[in-house]
This record gives structure tokens, sequence and C-alpha cells, in this order.
């Protein structure tokens, strides 16, 4: 059990997705403007993390090792990503229209996020077995979210301040983006 | 070797035949019917996408009228337009919102006009006619009047006119019985 604590809050800070990995820096930068739709998108986000994890598990235990196709992991990932983005969207159009008009332009979105592909490799890679993966997928859409929503909430604040000419916009949002990154480093060593 | 490449391709496309069902599947089962009403308020705007009603294209404001906006937004599609709205609605006329101008179309002053392409870009409706460094004209009769044009035109040569009244455009009213919409003037 202290197990999987640890492999969570390692992949939630130790091993963040964004700041250590950088993965998914495109929507780190891309939808970090307003703290609303930062939040709308960590949600799809770890949600779709989530899925993907269990099923892109189930694939490649199933389907790639028996028949010794290791070398189609990242082609069917990739299938197995959009069906579950795809899927998601569908069900959420029609059970919950109020989620899906909160969700509903960023799902389209996490098909591309690298961060979903870079998860079921790194699942693979480094051996984890079922709820693991489910846990690793979990703490990565958890680790995101908070980047996210930290990142954006500092970004509203960029948006009032007077930021030097040569330094405003994308910046600015760089530079701070840096500096996260410096401080999540700090968590290594946290946990062994 | 052969076979492997075999096992290869027949695993992927299994692969892909599972889940091209699971979604195919999904699409019946969890169809959602869009508000038939949207589809037809969205069939009477004039499609001018100007977004002078403040929403971005006819689309959202055929929503939003649907959510109980006002009708009576519509620039372009002018009394004509906001009267269909209404009826479908079931409620009263509205005045269209500011004084209602004559109906106006953009005229290029063609000996001012560089070739820049800006206005064609900007036309919702596709009547400016005119290629790179070759002088714009405006095709009268699909030009609905929206002013986009005006604003991108580095020469400042493109007018609004009203339409030269002729006997093909003249409004006879033939149909339409005039009564007075507002009682407490």
């Amino acid at each position: 059990m202290s197990n999987y604590f640890l492999l969570f809050f390692g992949t939630v800070l130790v091993n963040n997705f964004v700041l250590v990995k950088f993965l998914g820096l495109c929507p780190f930068m891309g939808v970090s403007n307003k703290v609303e739709t930062a939040v709308g998108m960590s949600f799809a986000t770890t949600f779709v993390l989530t899925l993907t994890a269990a099923l892109s598990y189930i694939v490649n235990t199933y389907l790639l090792i028996p028949l010794d196709l290791h070398y189609l992991q990242t082609l069917s990932f990739i299938l197995v990503i959009a069906v579950v983005v795809q899927f998601t969207e569908m069900v959420m159009h029609k059970t919950s229209p109020t989620l899906y008009r909160l969700l509903g332009i960023f799902l389209p979105l996490i098909t591309t996020n690298c961060a979903i592909l870079g998860l079921a490799l790194l699942n693979i890679n480094e051996n984890h077995d079922f709820v693991e993966s489910i846990i690793y997928g979990f703490g990565a859409g958890i680790g995101f979210s908070l980047v996210l929503v930290l990142f954006s909430s500092m970004r509203e604040r960029l948006a009032a301040s007077d930021v030097p000419l040569p330094f405003k916009g994308s910046a600015i949002a760089m530079i701070t983006a840096g500096l996260m990154s410096l401080a999540f480093m700090g968590f290594t060593g946290l946990i062994k | 070797m052969m076979t492997s490449i075999i096992i290869a391709v027949l695993a992927l496309a299994a692969l892909a035949a599972v889940f091209g069902a699971l979604l195919g599947y999904s699409s019946i089962r969890f169809k959602v019917k869009a508000d038939p009403i949207v589809e037809e308020l969205d069939a009477m705007l004039p499609q001018t996408q100007c977004g002078q009603c403040g929403y971005p294209g006819c689309k959202p404001y055929a929503q939003a009228i649907s959510e109980g906006d006002d009708v009576n937004k519509c620039p372009p599609g002018g009394d004509a337009v906001m009267r269909q709205l209404a009826e479908r609605m079931g409620i009263e006329p509205q005045e269209l919102e500011g004084e209602e101008k004559p109906k106006l179309i953009a005229f290029i002053r063609e000996d001012e006009c560089i070739g820049c392409t800006k206005c064609i870009q900007a036309c919702p409706v596709d009547a400016i006619m005119g290629a790179t460094r070759q002088m714009h004209t405006v095709i009268t009769d699909e030009c609905t009047g929206c002013e986009l044009c005006v604003a991108p035109c580095p020469t400042d040569c493109i007018d609004m006119l009203p339409i030269e009244i002729t006997t093909k455009n003249w409004q006879w009213n033939l149909q339409r019985i005039p009564t007075q919409i507002n009682t407490e003037l």
C-alpha cells in the first residue's frame, strides 16, 4: 500500500511530467492564460491519462507481448489514445452536457498531448503492473493539473503587472516556467 | 520473416477493427440530438457570419435566440429576418436595434485600389473579386452590407453606398399589411 502511495506522490512532485520530464509543454503554455480554462484542461487530461494508462496496459500485455510485437507499441498507443479521447467525448456529450461544455473544446486537444503517449511508453519502460499503471497515470494527471493551475494563476498576475517591454508576453511566461521547474527540482530526493 | 509481418498487420488491423466497432457503436448509442430549433433559426439567418449581433457567427446567434436572446440583432437580415425569427419563436417582433439604415452595399473606388486582397479576406460572403495587385470589385448581388471590408482597406477606397433602386429590387410589400407595432409611443 505504501508502495502505491510513494509512487503517486513521486509522480506528482518528484517526477512531475511537465516540469521535470518536460512532457505536455504545449497545453502548459497554451491554455494557461486563464485559471478557468486551466482547470477544465486539467480535469480532462487527468481523466484521459488515467483511462489511457489502463487501456494501454491491457493492449500491451494481452496483445503486443504475446505476439512479440514490441515495435508496434507507439503506433498502437496512438490508436488507443485517439479512441479513448473520442469515446470519452461521445459518452460525456450524452451523459453530462454541463461537463461536456466545460471540457468539450479541450478533449480533442488532448489527443496530441505528448504527455499521454509518454505516459503509456513510460509505464512499459518502468515495468508497472496494472494497478501501478493506473496510479502512475492518475498521479501524472494530478501533477499536470497542479502545475497548470499554479502556472495559470501566476500568468493572470503577470498579465496585470508592469513587465519590462522586452519580457512582455510569452518571454516572461517562459522565464516563469523555468523558475517553476527549478523549484520543482527541489523535490528531488524527497522520495528515495 | 513474412509470417511475422503478416501477424503484425493482422494484429493491428484487429485492434483497429475492435476500436472502430466500439466507436461506431457508441456514436449510435450515445447520439445526441442537436436542438432542431437552432438549426431552423440558423437557416433563417443570412449566414454572413459578420458578427454584428455580438456573437461569433450565425450559428451561435441562433443558439442564443433559442435560449431567449432578442431577435433584433441581425442588421444584414434586417426587418424581414427579424419577423421570421419572431414568428418562429412565437414572440412579438421587436424593433431593429439602432435606427434602420437604408440598405448599403460596398463600392470600391477602383482607381485607388492597390490590389492588396485584404478586403477579400475580410468578406464573409465572398462578394469581392480580384487578385493580388489586380484591382478588386464588389459583386453587387452578393454583398450584404456588413461593412467588414471597410476597416482593413489600407487606402480607404471602399465606400458604403445605398443601392440604386430599380424595379427589380424595389420592395413591393405586397404580402404585408401595415400595422402599428408599438402602440405606446
